[in-house]
């Protein structure tokens, strides 16, 4: 393997719905000139982003914007709480299974206020509409996200999927 | 953006994104620009529902099959990854669909630190910004951007950047020159200003002399600066000790219109000196 696609640290997610663990792989870090992240910083970032899949996927299948609140903030809390707004008016609900995770730290601002990650993230997603239908799909995409610190943790501020 | 475009933006060859079954099926683009105009064309009978599924959005439509639907500018404006599903009486079809950042940067999250620094610090100055479009989608590809730091006097450090991620930075010294430093970051038509404290440094030397007057030794600095010229602020602690047949007596002053003055008791054959921080000043033995 080479050394740029080192750094193999494998995590286990178990959802609180018991389902199949997720696999994680944390590539070396490609920062292109931003400065590195203390080891123990960019850790934290990717626990707490990883924390934030299992809140993401309780909150809009639950339809409680409030399950949000602890990983997510600024845009992308707002537009994750707009998704549990409409799903809740159209009476549908969503769960998303991640399956895998390739991360990869990406910019560290210097004064240490946020920290950038992608992740090429393979997951399920299950919609289920009003009427109980269940529409399964396999999807795969390239999250870019953007973290910034909170009294304990890392949150959420940008999660954005592009094209892989 | 118009319809047309939409379908151009997604590719001819995967505008015909197609999910068949069982006589019906669906062609749309594989991605669009975020809150461009679309539209999705079906074949087969009767009536359908469509669902575009994403975290930051979900839209249901009730759709006529073997027509052609439009979706109007505005209805898809957050980029992600998004799961199309086509659900008939009898059969439910899926595709998937991106929605791509739009390509004009329109807001530019800007961070300066510190916002109060001292003059001469080499790269103490720092900013990064990241970019969104109209809708708050961060543009991920590159884009050229130009940081300038100008002083009050005029001079001015530039440096050109390319966004990567959404995301660029900089570093910037702080110049010689106390004053309020203007912190642009420029992007085609769009800039963003922070503004930068430079405050002098700690003091470079001291000097203070002595005079008898009532009986009493006052002693007084000459105006108080920094390496570079500039005046220490008024605040700044300075102390006097005097040191006298192995007794010594210390006394905190703080400046005031640049300079420190204190009276202490004149004892012949007194050691006087005077110092701030770390910067210490001249010594004078007072002898009657």
């Amino acid at each position: 393997m080479s050394k740029s696609l080192l750094l193999l640290t494998l995590f286990l997610i178990i959802s609180p719905n018991g389902w199949a663990q997720a696999t994680v792989r944390e590539e070396q870090p490609n920062l292109q000139g931003s400065p590195s992240p203390p080891e123990q910083t960019g850790k934290a970032a990717i626990r707490d982003y990883l924390q934030s899949w299992k809140n993401l996927s309780s909150a809009l299948e639950q339809n409680r914007p409030e399950l949000l609140d602890s990983s997510f903030v600024g845009i992308a809390r707002e537009k994750l709480s707009e998704t549990i707004r409409q799903q809740t008016i159209l009476g549908a609900h969503s769960i998303y299974r991640d399956r895998a995770h390739d991360i990869q730290i990406v910019f560290y601002s210097p004064e240490g206020l946020s920290i950038e990650l992608t992740d090429k993230v393979q997951y399920d997603l299950e919609f289920v509409d009003h009427s109980g239908v269940k529409m399964v799909q396999h999807l795969s995409a390239r999250y870019v996200i953007v973290l910034t610190p909170a009294e304990v943790r890392w949150r959420v501020r940008v999660f954005q999927a592009e094209p892989e | 953006m118009n319809c047309g475009l939409a379908l151009l933006l997604g590719g001819f060859a995967l505008a015909a994104q197609l999910a068949a079954a069982q006589g019906v099926t669906m062609a749309m683009p594989e991605k669009i620009e975020a809150g461009a105009s679309f539209s999705l064309q079906t074949t087969g009978g009767g009536k359908a529902t469509l669902y575009i599924v994403g975290p930051p959005q979900v839209l249901k439509r009730e759709i006529q099959l073997g027509a052609t639907t439009f979706f109007a500018e505005g209805t898809l404006p957050n980029a992600g990854h998004y799961a199309v599903f086509l659900a008939t009486e009898s059969s439910t079809q899926s595709a998937s669909l991106d929605i791509v950042p739009e390509s004009k940067p329109a807001t530019l999250d800007f961070l300066a630190k510190p916002s109060r620094i001292q003059v001469n610090l080499h790269d103490g100055i720092t900013g990064a910004i990241y970019v969104f479009d109209v809708f708050h989608n961060l543009i991920t590809f590159p884009l050229p951007v130009s940081f300038e730091l100008s002083s009050p006097s005029g001079a001015m450090q530039k440096r050109n950047a390319v966004i990567r991620e959404g995301a660029s930075w900089t570093a910037m010294d702080s110049t010689a020159q106390q004053g309020m430093d203007r912190f642009v970051v420029r992007m085609a038509a769009i800039s963003t200003v922070r503004v930068v404290a430079q405050v002098p440094g700690d003091p470079c030397r001291l000097q203070m002399s002595a005079r008898l007057a009532s009986g009493q030794l006052h002693l007084a600095t000459e105006p108080v600066r920094d390496c570079s010229g500039n005046a220490v602020p008024d605040g700044t602690v300075v102390t006097f000790t005097e040191t006298y047949q192995g007794g010594q007596s210390t006394v905190d002053v703080p400046l005031k219109q640049g300079i420190a003055e204190v009276q202490m008791p004149a004892q012949s054959g007194a050691m006087i000196s005077v110092a701030s921080g770390l910067v210490l000043g001249n010594q004078i033995r007072w002898e009657k």
